[in-house]
């Protein structure tokens, strides 16, 4: 029991810190880089991330062991999970715009924009890559998530501070973000020491 | 230059003036990720150049049966069917190449590039412009990926498609193979875009199809004529459906 709970701690930590989805997996990329001038945005942005990603991991994985696997379909996981997740975000924005009023509020006008996420994507097919089951790709979702939300927070509060400054014109714009993008990469390098 | 629609015009509108990674900063995700070295770079854009010709190909052929409101899902279905094929003929015939691309093959799908065209280009024009169309961004995207694939394994490694250019007395920054590279050298290259941009402005020239990365989301960089549709289309369901 114990082993387990240690496994999965270290999962998440690798998951959030130290394979960080959007800062060494590249995933997720335009919601990183284009929600993220607003700190408050790009907090919200990321609890529908993390919202998304968990039960996107959780229902892709259901759907590959009950069905693909006893199929012997696995090879159709590809159009299978990408129709399964713009289904699932639609029903999602539904359901909340129906019985979760505060919940819509804080999170709606981010839910179309995240089936625009490959990392949604990817995390589902890294789950069957390295063979997680359903419960451990759900928490493997959960921790890919934190991590996108950290990433993207903190590049959010880099950015706020840094619209005043004085920059060389050529590298307004996307230019900084992305040399901030590749210093904050390398700090994220130093958590490799901790697993 | 020849009459639209033809071949010719369609690669060269491909591959030079509407190249999809320098002039409309698409599809960034696979280009950071797998440009690692020029090699992988070349696998990945042939592999999208196959998937966005035949996808584009089909798309267009099927343009009049398809209905308007779920072309979408139709759309995707069918790049998610030639996807699967590319990864189980690469999964077959180049097992390295397939090792090295990872999940990245099968994230082809969410590609902006490919469903941009299809809406952009495959879904109004003829099937014979649009395999062109897509055979000219295939290759124009494979092109770019090979440049910075060349570029992070000169200064990363200090080769080329594996050879040795550098000399014996270079130290490579290996920096620029790992993660953080693929930041810096994106920013170098939106960088000199601003800076041509900029230039061109100067002179008056009309610079509005260089898009300087997504400044915002992919859904609103629909200026690129691309990826303002994903998977459904959002405003239009929400009216039906309520």
């Amino acid at each position: 029991m114990l082993a387990q709970v240690k496994d999965l701690l270290l999962l998440m930590i690798g998951a959030a810190l130290v394979s960080n989805v959007v800062l060494s997996q590249f995933l997720g990329l335009c919601p990183f880089l284009g929600v993220s001038k607003k700190v408050e945005t790009a907090a919200g942005m990321g609890m529908a991330v993390i919202f998304v990603i968990t039960l996107a991991s959780g229902v892709a994985g259901v759907v590959y062991r009950c069905i693909l696997e006893p199929l012997h379909i696995e090879y159709l996981q590809t159009i299978v999970f990408i129709l399964v997740i713009a289904a699932l975000v639609q029903f999602v924005e539904m359901f909340l715009k129906k019985y979760m009023k505060a919940l819509y509020e804080a999170l709606g006008v981010y839910l179309p924009l995240i089936t625009t996420n490959c990392a949604v994507l990817g995390v589902a097919l890294l789950n069957v890559q390295k063979g997680y089951g359903i419960f451990k790709g759900m928490v493997y979702g959960f921790a890919t998530a934190v991590g996108f939300t950290v990433a993207i927070v903190i590049l959010a509060g880099i950015r706020e501070k840094m619209e005043h400054n004085d920059i060389l014109e050529s590298f307004r714009g996307m230019p900084i973000v992305l040399l901030t993008a590749g210093l904050m990469a390398i700090a994220f390098c130093g958590f490799s020491g901790l697993l | 230059m020849s009459k639209p629609g033809s071949a010719g015009e369609r690669l060269f509108n491909g591959i030079i003036k509407e190249n999809p990674t320098f002039v409309l900063t698409l599809g960034m995700c696979p280009t950071l990720a797998v440009t690692t070295s020029a090699m992988n770079g070349l696998g990945m854009g042939l592999t999208t150049m196959v998937v966005l010709a035949l996808s584009n190909m089909i798309i267009s052929a099927l343009r009049k049966i398809i209905p308007d409101k779920v072309r979408i899902p139709a759309f995707i279905v069918i790049i998610a069917s030639f996807v699967t094929v590319m990864q189980l003929l690469l999964q077959g015939f180049l097992p390295d190449l397939y090792l090295s691309l990872g999940v990245y093959i099968p994230l082809i799908v969410v590609n902006c590039i490919i469903l941009g065209r299809a809406e952009a280009y495959a879904s109004k024009n003829s099937v014979w412009s649009s395999l062109f169309d897509g055979i000219g961004m295939g290759l124009g995207f494979s092109a770019a990926l090979t440049c910075i694939g060349a570029v992070r394994e000169i200064l990363g490694a200090g080769e080329i498609f594996g050879i040795r250019v550098m000399p014996q007395s270079y130290v490579p920054f290996s920096i620029f193979v790992m993660a953080p590279g693929a930041f810096f050298v994106l920013a170098a290259l939106t960088a000199i875009q601003n800076k041509v941009k900029i230039a061109g402005e100067k002179k008056g020239r009309d610079m509005s199809k260089i898009q300087s990365g997504c400044s915002e989301d992919c859904m609103h960089c629909g200026k690129a004529g691309s990826c303002e549709h994903k998977f459904y289309d959002t405003a239009k369901t929400q009216k039906e459906g309520r």
